[in-house]
């Protein structure tokens, strides 16, 4: 019954409460958890630190920075913009009336070739002004159907190009398949038709996993409005790698898409004749088109942004670091110079 | 045994004074009326009419929640934050097609977040259920239907059952009290846990009922109770008792109040009267006012911001898409046909353009929801909770004498800490050990004791004096010579050990200590084992006094009803003899009277009247031929009041036999009234006979202050903490004390606002109370001004004041019209000291500094009286000492030792200041930086909605990707080490002034938020543009850029991380780079996945990214010109304006390699105290 022990109250002499041994001690347990005292490295930013990080980061940027650009210099690309260009002069006050009429749009380009150009040179057409990120075009799209042949019905999130004004399912469903770009380029060089590799030009994962091999294309363009290329019903999706390619969305508004690969060398003044069918309407939108021949370097394609910003930012860091270096050595500061607390003055009324 | 020799003795007529007799007063008219309705049958539970009250079971539960309600009660209770139904309502739209995200990408962190918190409030109300568990099955005796006791769980106890209570046992229930063991039905009652108060008091069962003592005679015990309703008012009852046909009045001397314990009586008969929630503990039960944080105050501030940050930039955002989406279609010609705007739908359509932006709005708010740090509330709480746990282990907070441990009781204020601005600290048992020592007397004009008092020694160090070598300096030497116990540390070799014999007034020494040995209500306690003798004391100065006796020869060990026996010293024979006095009279002590008497008759048949009490009141009480030592001990007071002493007079009297009888037949007449003046003719009456005193001599006790007090106030000083102490001393024994703990020092001007002069006392005779006020109103009036232009007038020189106030003059100075400039004296002046203050007064001075600076006040006490001051200020500290648990309870933080207070500001509470602030920061920081790059693409994406990012990274990016390297930060990071805390407390100030959550510190973390967002967006996307980013041709497609700039962010924010902290273990390097390895872990992970699931994050590194080079190359980039911006403004801070943080770094960084040979302690804090000069 007496669970509680007797404590003597203020004014005993409590002899006898403290001589019991005191069987659970309270007392926290030391450890250097949880005294905090962990082995730790407390960095600071002396000057020392500071020019040195400033230093390492000048040396290491700045001969990135020389190497991206000389990659990026490496690069030979030809860049042809067209939309214009090719339009016959009595048309070029309606484009777009143009562009939506059956008549024939072929169109002959030519190109030099300024430098020599190792194959394999990757043949590119560049659209400007085309929201491919737009929330209601990315959404419409269906990766059951484009994947699964059971799933052919999954068409829900594809408006609006779900259906045939009939009701008919489209495969592929949505706005992307429907808008797929159909400019067509055939190159030939001194009257010698050059091969233009289609094949390899996707992501190996889209063709195996995303796109299936036995999805064939079913009422594809029957609307009344087509949008741009129709695709042969024969050939199943994960063949038609032209549609895999559009249909891997560019994040931003002026973009490049792979049309296909040239793998023959081309030597410096070549000119090329590029036969091309200018079907697809950037009119609407005041969109260019460009055609877009380029080798790669190691790092892809032409872009000198990468280097010129390793450069800047090497730089800057070692104008920083010889900045910190001159004032450490003309004003070497006091350890801890106190004179900088503003509350000194008013030290909490005392 | 004890308790059979006590059954013995009626003790009531020692208590002659405190017995309240059983009147009928005008309350109990009231009985049976509305508020007095409760009946109680006793020893009848059963009984039909009982049960028809329905009075509830004496099962008590403090649990905030139940099984049943604990889903939607604790759901409640977090949605009440905005933040939370904002992240709710996004949960509910999400299902919707407005909203950008998948449903289950949006609702799983939301979950995981709110089962975070649910299983913390589950657990810690499992903590409470544990304790009410064991409280309801605790056992005690009911007398049962077989007519005997049996015992039974405390919560199956009935309104009307009869209960037997033993010694140190708990009451179950509000009890009304029948009989004790003891004859005449009186109980001790220990009320610890009610009221603080340690003394023992005294409940007095009903005469009708004290008889009641055997088991077998409650067998046809049957009474009724009529009685109040259940109230929360520990101190009154009002009851009637219906028994053997008679009504008695029922007081609060009947009534036993639940979990205060029986003590010193074997035994207590009661009736359950209030059971369970109706108990008047358990109706005092409020919920302690729950207090924030001012950072977190701020930081709903700052989340308002937030907010209106989404909204306005939404809102940009849909106009924008709205423009867009009008043009889309012109003339009837649809400009942007890929979208089909021939045939739009609701939430695309040219022709609506202001309904689609609309609906865009409602998608942005989701879209840019990551601006608002969903897991930040939680993180926090788990956070503060470690912290606590970090407070609660600190073994440099515990105190080894009472095996307690540091305790926060509440998770919430732990940042707060590292903010106090001012301390109102109560003076007993805070700064003092609350144990009275007797340290010197005087007895017969000679003043005896040797030992000096902290103060003196305080005083002696202050003059510059030399400390006497080898002098009677230190009570520690003297420890072994002497016989050493508490309450004694007196030392003289003149006296002790029997020498005081050969003293030239040995005859009146031994009356002197007679007097200490006779003159109390003390009940002796015999250790049986070792024959020891305690003492059962009302307060600690009277068991100091018997413990001197004791020591000096006077020991008594035996109380009975009307004899107190003594082993006494004889000076004659130098024999022990056993001698035994007849105590005739007690008058009490009280605080009006200012003295307490015996009267006894010795073996001679001498008739003796002992009284010991304040100078104020004894020495005008002299007769004229006791009047001898009168100018040495006076002069002996003055000293001891200046050591900081308490002291008291002793003196005594004979009374003639007659003088005796005709006082003693007034006094029993007066006793035995019913009137409502009672009390002012008792005082009368022994007014009669405590006069023609002679003097003998003063004692003087010390209440000892705590080990390191005065060092500890003296650093909380130089951290520049204003510190106030409020008590209920003397105004003199106030300023010594501050002395003593250095609250004051020499150099300083004192401003004494007191009403203590001769006009106001005048008028007080007078007795004019309108006067009195006008005129004591008119005097604060005048010395506040003048107190100030003193302030002025010396603002120039470096003399820094100390103001001291008493409760009277107070009062009037915490009048509306007088409080500002009351105030603004008192935070000019270094120290505040308030005394005679009344317990409320203390709550208000706490709410006027509160209110009146906008600063943090930290209260702290150790008693039941301080509680209202805890409870105002901004965090309550409660000492847990001898005074009870009062004050713990209701304190924010539970310390052992004033002294810890000092590691508790300066080290942990700096600490956890700046880890929430930090903590806080970063977390907008992040959000910030990873919601704006989402704006900047939407303005790439004609603000349509749609995110950059895969679903997935969004909505793990708070909870995985980020979230432990800040709780990692906000649990273990320290700008400086503990020993560089303490040893420059001025690093304290950081937090007074609110360096790290400044908001210039907050802006300018959401500006890097922004400038890191808006270098990751453009660098990122100019660097892929639109050319081939691998050797094969392929281009950056909407996968590629989102998981580019993700990387990105995800690389920045941890390395942001990595660069503001200050202090890397192995758990921060874990959490940090195991952050960023989660993200390429979860990557692969997630890209092997079905493409149905993983959408574009499908082999999306393995095939794309990984492989070439200028994925790395872009990620290096854009993460070391992230953070250059920061780094560059850091170095340019240390170096051109550091923090005090800063320097100290430094200097303890450099300081531990150069400064080894000279003292760095001293030698730092000379610095500190030329510093403090500027």
């Amino acid at each position: 019954m007496n669970s509680n022990t007797p404590s003597t109250s203020a004014g005993g002499t409590g002899s006898a409460d403290s001589t019991a041994p005191r069987r659970n001690s309270k007392r926290p347990k030391y450890s250097r958890f949880t005294q905090q005292e962990l082995p730790a490295c407390k960095p600071i930013l002396t000057p020392k630190w500071v020019i040195s990080a400033f230093l390492l980061v000048s040396v290491i940027f700045i001969p990135i920075g020389v190497v991206s650009l000389f990659a990026s210099r490496n690069v030979v690309e030809i860049i042809d913009r067209y939309e214009t260009d090719c339009i016959p002069l009595d048309s070029r006050n309606d484009k777009v009336g143009f562009i939506q009429s059956p008549q024939d749009k072929t169109c002959n380009r030519t190109l030099t070739v300024p430098k020599r150009m190792k194959q394999p040179i990757y043949v590119y057409y560049q659209l400007d002004n085309f929201y491919q990120n737009h929330r209601r075009y990315v959404k419409s799209r269906s990766d059951q159907q484009l994947r699964n042949p059971g799933k052919e019905d999954d068409t829900s999130s594809c408006d609006p190009e779900d259906t045939t004004a009939d009701g008919m399912r489209i495969v592929p469903c949505g706005l992307i398949a429907w808008s797929l770009f159909n400019d067509t380029y055939d190159f030939t060089r001194n009257n010698q038709p050059v091969t233009l590799n289609k094949r390899d030009i996707s992501w190996k994962s889209d063709r195996d996993h995303k796109f299936g091999k036995k999805v064939y294309p079913k009422n594809f363009q029957n609307n009344t409005l087509v949008g741009g290329a129709r695709l042969d019903p024969s050939k199943s999706l994960s063949e038609q790698e032209n549609l895999i390619v559009w249909m891997r969305t560019a994040a931003l508004p002026t973009f490049r898409k792979l049309y296909g690969k040239i793998e023959v060398d081309l030597q410096a003044g070549d000119v090329i004749n590029v036969e091309l069918q200018n079907n697809y309407n950037t009119y609407s939108f005041n969109g260019k088109k460009k055609l877009v021949l380029s080798t790669t370097s190691w790092l892809g394609g032409k872009n000198d942004f990468l280097g010129i910003a390793y450069l800047v930012v090497g730089g800057l860091c070692f104008f920083l670091a010889m900045v910190f270096t001159i004032i450490y050595l003309v004003k070497p500061r006091q350890l801890g110079d106190p004179s900088y607390l503003s509350w000194n003055r008013n030290p909490g009324g005392r | 045994m004890t308790g059979d020799r006590r059954s013995r003795i009626h003790l009531s007529r020692l208590y002659s004074f405190s017995l309240v007799r059983s009147i009928f007063r005008d309350e109990h008219s009231q009985i049976g009326q509305k508020g007095y309705s409760r009946v109680v049958y006793c020893n009848d539970p059963d009984n039909p009419k009982q049960l028809q009250l329905k009075c509830s079971s004496n099962y008590v539960s403090t649990t905030k929640y139940t099984v049943l309600n604990f889903v939607p009660k604790s759901l409640f209770e977090q949605f009440r934050r905005v933040a939370n139904i904002y992240f709710l309502l996004v949960g509910f739209a999400s299902f919707s097609p407005l909203a950008p995200y998948s449903a289950t990408s949006t609702l799983a962190p939301l979950l995981v977040m709110i089962a975070a918190t649910m299983t913390k409030e589950a657990v810690e109300d499992w903590r409470r259920k544990k304790k009410d568990i064991e409280a309801n099955n605790r056992k005690v005796e009911v007398f049962g239907r077989n007519h005997n006791f049996q015992e039974t769980r405390w919560k199956n106890l009935r309104v009307g059952d009869l209960v037997k209570v033993y010694k140190d046992e708990y009451f179950p229930a509000d009890l009304f009290l029948i009989s004790s063991s003891y004859d005449d039905g009186i109980c001790y009652v220990e009320t610890t846990n009610l009221d603080g108060e340690t003394n023992l008091k005294v409940k007095h069962a009903l005469n009708a009922t004290a008889a009641l003592h055997d088991d077998h005679s409650f067998l046809q015990f049957k009474a009724m109770i009529k009685c109040e309703d259940p109230n929360e008012d520990l101190y009154s009852f009002i009851g009637t008792l219906f028994y053997e046909g008679q009504q008695h009045p029922l007081s609060q001397q009947q009534i036993l109040l639940r979990d205060s314990k029986l003590r010193n009586t074997d035994c207590v008969y009661g009736v359950v009267v209030f059971t369970g929630h109706e108990t008047k503990v358990m109706q005092n039960a409020t919920e302690p006012p729950s207090k924030r944080s001012m950072i977190e105050r701020k930081m709903d501030k700052v989340i308002y911001i937030l907010f209106g940050i989404l909204i306005l930039i939404s809102f940009i955002g849909s106009v924008f898409f709205g423009i867009e989406t009008k043009n889309d279609i012109r003339d009837g010609e649809s400009k942007r046909w890929y979208l089909r705007p021939d045939n739009p739908n609701l939430l695309y359509d040219p022709k609506r353009a202001t309904l689609t932006a609309f609906f865009n709005f409602l998608t942005a708010l989701m879209l840019y929801g990551y601006l608002l740090p969903i897991s930040l509330y939680v993180s926090i709480e788990m956070v503060k909770v470690l912290q606590s746990i970090f407070i609660n282990q600190d073994p440099d907070m515990y105190y080894e004498e009472t095996d307690r441990p540091t305790h926060a009781q509440t998770s919430n204020l732990n940042e707060e800490l590292g903010q106090v601005d001012t301390i109102l600290s109560d003076k007993t048992g805070t700064l003092t050990c609350n144990s009275m020592e007797f340290v010197k007397c005087s007895i017969a004009g000679i003043s005896y004791g040797r030992v000096m008092t902290e103060v003196e020694r305080a005083l002696a160090k202050r003059k510059g004096n030399v400390l006497p070598e080898g002098g009677y300096t230190s009570p520690d030497e003297y420890m072994d010579s002497g016989k050493s116990c508490k309450g004694f540390n007196f030392n003289d070799e003149r006296v002790m050990n029997g020498k005081w014999v050969h003293e030239s007034h040995a005859y009146v020494i031994q009356k002197f200590f007679r007097v200490l040995a006779l003159c109390h209500t003390a009940i002796p306690d015999i250790n049986q084992e070792t024959g020891e003798i305690s003492y059962e004391a009302e307060s600690p100065d009277e068991a100091a006094f018997v413990i001197a006796a004791r020591e000096l020869g006077f020991q008594f060990y035996e109380r009975m009803q009307t004899t107190i026996s003594l082993h006494e010293l004889d000076y004659q024979s130098g024999q022990i003899m056993d001698r035994s006095y007849k105590l005739l009279h007690v008058l009490e002590f009280s605080s009006v009277r200012k003295r307490m008497s015996v009267i006894i008759k010795n073996a001679e048949n001498q008739l003796l009247l002992l009284c010991k009490g304040a100078d104020s009141v004894m020495f005008e009480r002299l007769a004229n031929d006791g009047r001898v030592f009168e100018a040495a001990t006076r002069d002996h007071i003055k000293h001891y009041g200046e050591a900081g002493l308490r002291t008291l007079v002793v003196a005594y009297r004979e009374l003639s036999e007659e003088e005796f009888k005709s006082w003693e037949d007034e006094f029993l007449k007066t006793q035995t009234l019913v009137t409502a003046d009672r009390d002012v003719l008792m005082d009368a009456a022994s007014d009669k006979i405590e006069r023609d005193l002679i003097l003998l001599g003063a004692t003087a006790v010390e209440d000892k202050l705590q080990k390191g007090v005065p060092e500890c106030i003296e650093k909380l000083a130089y951290a520049g903490i204003r510190i106030w102490v409020i008590t209920g001393d003397k105004m003199d024994t106030s300023i010594n004390i501050g002395y003593a703990c250095s609250l004051l020092r020499e150099d300083m001007k004192q401003i004494v606002i007191t009403l203590d002069s001769p006009e106001i006392n005048d008028l007080e005779k007078q007795g004019d109370k309108e006067a009195i006020a006008k005129a004591s109103g008119a005097s604060i009036t005048k010395q506040i001004r003048e107190g100030k232009s003193q302030l002025n007038s010396a603002k120039e020189s470096s003399v820094s004041f100390g103001l001291i106030i008493d409760g009277k003059s107070l009062s009037f100075a915490l009048d509306k019209n007088l409080e500002q400039s009351f105030l603004e004296l008192a935070i000019n002046c270094a120290s505040v000291i308030c005394c005679r203050s009344t317990p409320k007064q203390k709550a208000l001075v706490t709410r006027l500094v509160k209110m009146g600076t906008g600063k943090t006040t930290l209260a702290i006490g150790d008693g039941a009286n301080d509680v209202g001051m805890l409870q105002e200020a901004d965090i309550g500290v409660g000492i847990s000492g001898v005074e009870g648990m009062q004050a713990v309870m209701s304190a924010d933080f539970a310390i052992a030792q004033f002294r810890f207070l000092e590691r508790l500001l300066l080290v942990h509470g700096h600490w956890c200041y700046r880890r929430i602030s930090m903590m806080i920061c970063y977390f907008f920081y992040k959000n910030i930086a990873f919601g704006f790059t989402l704006l900047w693409f939407e303005a790439y994406a004609s603000f349509s909605g749609q995110p950059t990012y895969n679903d997935w990274y969004m909505s793990l990016y708070n909870v995985f990707f980020t979230s432990l390297p800040v709780i990692a930060l906000g649990v273990f990071d320290q700008d400086v080490s503990a020993r560089l805390c303490l040893q420059y407390p001025l690093l304290y100030q950081e937090g007074v002034h609110d360096i790290c959550f400044s908001w210039i510190h907050i802006l300018g973390w959401m500006l890097n938020g922004v400038i890191s967002s808006m270098i990751i967006f453009f660098v990122t996307t100019n660097s892929v543009l639109h050319q081939a980013f691998r050797r094969d041709g392929h281009v950056v497609d909407f996968e590629v850029l989102g998981v580019m700039m993700y990387t990105c962010v995800v690389w920045t924010v941890n390395c942001q991380m990595a660069l503001s902290i200050d202090y890397f273990t192995w758990i921060h390097h874990f959490f940090i780079w195991g952050s960023i390895a989660f993200w390429y872990g979860f990557l692969l992970v997630f890209g092997a996945v079905s493409p149905i699931i993983s959408t574009t994050a499908y082999q999306v590194l393995v095939e794309a990214c990984a492989p070439g080079p200028f994925y790395w190359m872009a990620t290096l980039l854009v993460v070391v010109s992230t953070l250059l911006p920061y780094f560059s403004y850091r170095a340019f801070q240390i170096e051109f304006r550091p923090t005090y943080h800063d320097i100290i770094q430094r200097r303890g960084s450099d300081g531990s390699e150069t400064r080894k040979k000279t003292d760095p302690a001293k030698d730092n804090f000379g610095e500190q105290e030329t510093l403090l000069a500027k």
